[in-house]
């Protein structure tokens, strides 16, 4: 697909992202708007997947998203790409939803593979979905998402140790490098030095994406990565990413990690944000 | 009937494990078998020899194991994770509970060293807890086969099962008295002797400790309903109604904390039912510590003259 259609996309979704979390006045906007651009690579460009939906996915690449706080982007993502109807982006966080605050499987949403919500997870399920599909001889490929202050939690690093020392080389884990989290900047909350040096000492592939909301970049940059798999390494890309990327005033503070724009703030986002594909 | 029971030999359940499993092997090419730097405990080591392509060592990172296991189910792959009882539940609790239960994920946490009869390693590693952790969890089922041979059927039986499920065992050798060529229905009581003054309805290790305390009781002209409570969750609720129903007064005999156990759970039921005398047979809301397997039952009170002062009891309580 080319760029500006996927940019016109990326458009969309961060106007549903809004959308949606002011519907119920809860959500998290910040992180959302953050890792649009690598979601709408990953679903309507590099990924070989099937809206149709089956949990075992053989022969798809899979995603697993470990901070599962930033599901709007998540929803509204699987919707356009025609897991389930848009109009559903309409019930996130309502009563008897599918589209529950965190991802779950529990209401049998389609595309959803793993809960997530509570941190740290996400690494050690995609790297099990990983292997099985080595074990079962796929050459399909796991991608997941995390946040860079979920780096904190231990449960990564004993995930990161495991895939490299079972080469398992056809997972790619994107860090969405913002710097910030809930109490604040993360390096003041809790520095974690330098992830690149880290992960590297762990035995993995570290590639840098400065521009992590870049529609080309990125997806140059998951090309890359895939040219990288089957190498015996685990591969991370660092993507530096701004929280709040899109409407002005949500960019590059913590403030909006978990709250919703008021009546007049959704309007100055939408002015912002074009409606490209029809609003849900 | 209860006098037919016999000890065939003393094995420990552990081992009954490591046979299931490797049966398993050898008869479902799904199924995988995980552990966190502990397979000898666990008995692995012919399931490895054999399908060194099916194990996969985790290192001492019981958290990364139960995330891993989950990822391995997408794919259609059946994980036994292998740990201690306490590393298994505690401390991997919210592991369990988000990536397994909650996202309904087909795999099988097999926990041994569980209680007091670990022994020696103390209170650290006798996890008193697990069950009523684990049966607190929607969707978990939980597994509490009584001696080796039930310990083996167990473990093939699980795999047939679509969900999650807590399967517990131990360390000691212990007497070994079911039948080799069993079936395990999970589930579904398995009534050991039919009576009709008391109930005793035990698990795991326990279940051999109550047979021994129904046949002195025996002795005395008192006959017991003697029920092997294998599975905790889902509860075999007919069972017990049936039982209580004759007998109007129950026991329950468990290697764990009177809180959340095998107890907790019928008593939910008879309170819910058929609300009738009860008496525990637990560990009474304490640590365990460091001894050998029986000077710890004999301390804690998990022993047969214990069962046998329950019963007396709850008997006289009707």
């Amino acid at each position: 697909m080319d760029i500006q259609k996927l940019e016109d996309i990326a458009c969309q979704v961060r106007r549903d992202i809004v959308r949606m979390v002011h519907t119920n006045q809860s959500g998290h906007p910040g992180g959302s708007l953050g890792c649009t651009e690598y979601m709408v690579a990953l679903y309507f460009h590099v990924m070989k997947h099937d809206p149709k939906f089956n949990m075992d996915g053989k022969g798809e690449d899979l995603f697993f998203l470990s901070n599962g706080h930033i599901s709007p982007v998540f929803y509204s993502v699987l919707a356009r790409s025609g897991y389930f109807p848009v109009s559903e982006l309409g019930t996130f966080r309502n009563i008897n939803s599918r589209l529950q605050g965190h991802p779950a499987t529990h209401e049998h949403l389609p595309g959803v593979r793993i809960a997530s919500g509570s941190l740290g997870q996400g690494m050690s399920v995609a790297a099990g979905a990983a292997l099985a599909k080595k074990l079962n001889g796929d050459d399909r490929m796991v991608y997941s998402l995390h946040g860079d202050g979920e780096l904190q939690e231990g449960q990564n690093w004993e995930a990161i140790m495991f895939a490299a020392h079972h080469k398992v080389d056809n997972l790619v884990a994107a860090i969405d490098v913002n710097g910030q989290q809930i109490d604040g900047p993360t390096n003041v909350v809790m520095n974690l030095g330098s992830i690149k040096a880290k992960f590297e000492a762990f035995g993995w592939i570290v590639l840098e994406l400065p521009e992590g909301n870049d529609m080309k970049a990125v997806i140059d940059m998951l090309e890359l990565a895939k040219q990288h798999c089957g190498k015996a390494k685990p591969v991370c890309i660092l993507m530096h990413t701004v929280m709040g990327k899109g409407v002005d005033f949500m960019e590059g503070t913590h403030e909006w990690h978990g709250i919703a724009p008021n009546d007049k703030q959704l309007a100055l986002a939408k002015e912002q944000l074009k409606e490209t594909l029809g609003d849900y | 009937m209860l006098q037919d029971i016999q000890i065939l030999n003393e094995k420990d359940t552990r081992s009954g494990f490591g046979e299931g499993i490797l049966e398993l092997g050898r008869t479902n090419p799904n199924v995988v078998a995980l552990t966190a730097d502990l397979a000898g405990s666990l008995k692995l080591n012919d399931f490895i020899k054999e399908f060194p392509d099916r194990f996969i060592q985790c290192g001492i990172a019981e958290a990364n194991m139960i995330g891993v296991a989950a990822g391995l189910t997408i794919g259609g792959k059946i994980p036994f994770t292998t740990t201690f009882a306490n590393f298994s539940t505690s401390r991997v609790y919210d592991q369990v509970r988000q990536s397994v239960a909650y996202s309904g994920k087909n795999v099988k946490i097999c926990a041994s060293h569980a209680g007091l009869t670990l022994g020696e390693d103390g209170a650290t590693h006798q996890v008193l807890e697990d069950i009523g952790m684990m049966r607190m969890l929607p969707g978990m089922a939980v597994v509490v086969p009584c001696d080796f041979n039930q310990t083996k059927a167990a473990t093939i039986a699980i795999a047939e099962h679509q969900g999650p499920v807590y399967l517990r065992f131990g360390r000691p050798k212990w007497p070994n008295f079911t039948a080799p060529d069993q079936k395990f229905e999970l589930g579904k009581a398995q009534v050991l002797a039919e009576g009709s003054d008391v109930t005793i309805i035990a698990c795991g290790h326990l279940v051999w400790i109550a047979v021994e305390a129904a046949k002195i009781l025996a002795e005395k002209g008192i006959s017991v309903d003697l029920i092997n409570m294998h599975t905790i969750k889902p509860l075999d609720e007919a069972a017990i109604l049936k039982s209580v129903g004759k007998t109007g007064c129950v026991v329950t005999a468990e290697e764990h904390q009177v809180n959340g156990g095998l107890g907790d759970a019928v008593a939910n039921v008879l309170s819910r039912n058929n609300p009738v005398p009860h008496e525990y047979v637990a560990v009474m809301d304490t640590f365990g510590e460091s001894g050998t397997p029986n000077q710890l039952l004999e301390k804690y009170g998990l022993n047969k003259e214990n069962v046998v002062a329950a019963a007396e009891k709850a008997m006289a309580r009707k």
